[in-house]
């Protein structure tokens, strides 16, 4: 065994350990760890992508037994392109964050804030890395405890409170789950992923009521965590609230981590065949194209830059949802694809309105935002890029993502596919009209006395070009990215 | 009909006993009684599990002195993943309890509504 085979195993371990290390190391030191670490998992992760040019899918064994009984990682290209790119936006987010972190968590719980990042990144890493159902269910929950953890990391009123709702909500979603789970348990007898599909292969015709009542609820779950509409109700609080690098890391890497195991789900337990034929796909589709309008409505209806940008999320991540519901090899990719640029993209923008509101005297609405883009050079350049990008100007990854989709669509050829590419355009329109209302908002000439501006220091300066740069090259030169996600969608199933 | 309840009584039971979880979690507004639907709900898919793990007139998966045939024992992984469940389920009841401890202290009360609109009230 090549060791750069052990990259999945040890970013899950270094992530649990480091962990436990932030706890109880003096705070500078916590604060170094937890951003050094997704660093070094996104490294990690580049020379296993690179690896994977002349390397075959593997399985990596957990414990004494083989795979029906003991656990057991997966690792191919996707996983691997996957987790070195969530890691690399939660390292830039923690790396601009920090000092917010520093200025809006009580001191006291700046370790556990270090903790609980480090676990949610363990968790996602899981997630994209399992190869077992059941434990896919323990790292569901362990994201969704982390995750609560830094909602409310801020200690104020209203995070309490939308942590509060961000709880009820996915714990529903997780008790979905695992009775989803139970039940195809109950079914085919197999936890590991490749198992169930070998059992589920040989019952002929369409998918059984129990399967599909598992499919159902498994669905119904995910979605729930990930805010698709009608289910979104708890998302704008709890992106909203939190200290920018929480909201950050909550709208670019969590919510991914689940899509990403819905999408493992589909290809490789149940198969894209019997979700098309359960009627799955089409509900699916017909939620997110609803999702897609909703939120951007919503969206346009905000004076708060946060709640807005964290509406769009939900019109964004209805657009995955759109795509994951053709249920086609390469709508699977345009999904994926579209996962890494709302990734980067949304990260990009809360940070680069976190730097708007702090030369705005600290508030998020358009009067006091008036003329920030000129007081901070750089968040006014990052936030205009990011919402460019998540309208679709050619240059930019939102322009490739849904060109990949619109292709995907029209290669399905039906009904569905004038409807999504309907749907595109209309939800472009959408994006237009609020995204280009903020950005000429903070471009307009502003009050005359300018507030004090706070310095932001050189981590968020740097972090936010990097972003900047990550974005222009998904949008320009993401070819090669986009063949070795094709190729890893191929390999999964 | 009736003979679905009867011939699978425990999982007609558990699955009555998750629709209760799952609404109180989701619809009552008391803080309290969503945590104890959240535990009626896990406590519902573990009786789900155990059900389908036991199987009549075998043994326990322990090892007895004579019998080392695979088919006198019951599966032991159904147990497993119950007691997985369970340890999850107590780490998050924990968690919301001592969240709403916090917001009680905060807010003096424990409907939920009530709290996120002081919540919003506090801001402006």
């Amino acid at each position: 065994m090549a060791p750069v085979q052990n990259v999945p195993f040890v970013s899950i371990l270094l992530c649990m350990v480091c962990a436990l290390l932030c706890a109880v190391l003096p705070g500078k030191a916590a604060r170094f760890l937890a951003r050094a670490v997704p660093g070094l998992i996104c490294l990690g992760n580049l020379a296993l992508t690179f690896a994977f040019r002349d390397l075959e899918p593997f399985h990596y064994p957990m414990g004494h037994f083989p795979a029906p009984w003991g656990n057991e990682l997966r690792a191919g290209p996707l996983e691997a392109v996957c987790s070195a790119a969530l890691a690399l936006t939660a390292f830039l987010s923690l790396n601009a964050g920090m000092r917010k972190v520093r200025q809006q968590i009580p001191e006291r719980k700046q370790n556990l804030f270090c903790v609980v990042t480090l676990m949610t990144l363990c968790a996602v890493c899981a997630l994209l890395y399992t190869n077992d159902l059941f434990t896919g269910y323990v790292f569901i929950e362990i994201s969704t405890l982390s995750a609560a953890a830094l909602i409310f990391s801020r200690q104020d009123d209203r995070s309490l409170a939308a942590s509060l709702r961000y709880l009820v909500m996915n714990l529903t979603g997780s008790g979905l789950c695992l009775m989803g789970i139970s039940m195809l348990y109950g079914i085919t007898g197999q936890l590991n992923m490749e198992s169930i599909r070998q059992s589920l292969a040989a019952a002929e015709g369409p998918p059984s009521l129990p399967l599909r009542a598992v499919m159902v609820l498994l669905t119904v779950g995910l979605s729930i965590k990930c805010g698709l509409f009608p289910f979104h109700e708890w998302l704008p609080d709890a992106y909203a609230y939190s200290t920018p690098a929480s909201s950050a890391l909550l709208s670019s890497v969590v919510s991914k981590g689940y899509l990403f195991l819905l999408i493992k789900f589909y290809m490789r337990c149940v198969g894209l065949e019997a979700v098309r034929a359960s009627g799955l796909a089409t509900a699916l589709s017909s939620l997110a194209g609803l999702g897609l309008l909703i939120g951007s409505l919503h969206a346009i209806r905000q004076w708060d830059l946060r709640r807005m940008i964290s509406y769009s999320s939900v019109a964004q991540i209805s657009f995955v949802f759109l795509a994951v519901g053709l249920c086609t090899p390469e709508a699977m990719t345009a999904a994926v694809f579209h996962m890494l640029v709302h990734a980067f993209g949304k990260s990009m923008l809360f940070l680069s309105a976190s730097g708007l509101s702090d030369v705005s005297g600290g508030r998020f609405d358009a009067d006091s935002l008036q003329g920030a883009g000129k007081r901070h050079f750089a968040a006014g350049a990052a936030f205009t890029l990011g919402a460019v990008s998540m309208t679709g100007v050619p240059l930019l990854g939102g322009f490739l993502s849904k060109i990949y989709l619109s292709q995907a669509a029209i290669a399905t050829s039906g009904p569905l596919s004038a409807a999504v590419l309907l749907l595109l355009a209309l939800s472009t329109f959408l994006n237009t009209l609020y995204f280009l209302h903020a950005v000429v908002g903070i471009y307009r000439p502003g009050p005359l006395e300018t507030p004090p501006r706070r310095a932001t220091g050189a981590g968020y300066l740097v972090s936010l070009c990097l972003m900047m740069a990550v974005n222009l090259y998904l949008g320009t030169a993401s070819a090669s990215l986009y063949s070795t996600l094709l190729r890893g969608i191929s390999l999964f199933a | 009909m009736a003979a679905l309840f009867s011939d699978h009584l425990y999982e007609a039971a558990a699955m009555l006993l998750f629709g209760v979880g799952f609404t109180t979690l989701l619809l009552n507004r008391n803080l309290l009684k969503k945590i104890i639907g959240l535990n009626v709900m896990d406590t519902a898919v573990y009786l789900f599990l155990a059900s389908m793990g036991y199987i009549e007139g075998r043994f326990p998966p322990i090892l007895r002195e004579g019998v080392t045939d695979a088919s006198a024992y019951v599966n032991p992984v159904p147990a497993g993943l119950v007691l997985t469940g369970i340890v999850v389920s107590v780490s998050v009841t924990a968690l919301l309890l001592a969240l709403t401890v916090r917001l009680y202290e905060r807010f003096r009360t424990l409907n939920i509504d009530e709290i996120v609109l002081l919540a919003r009230k506090g801001e402006k």
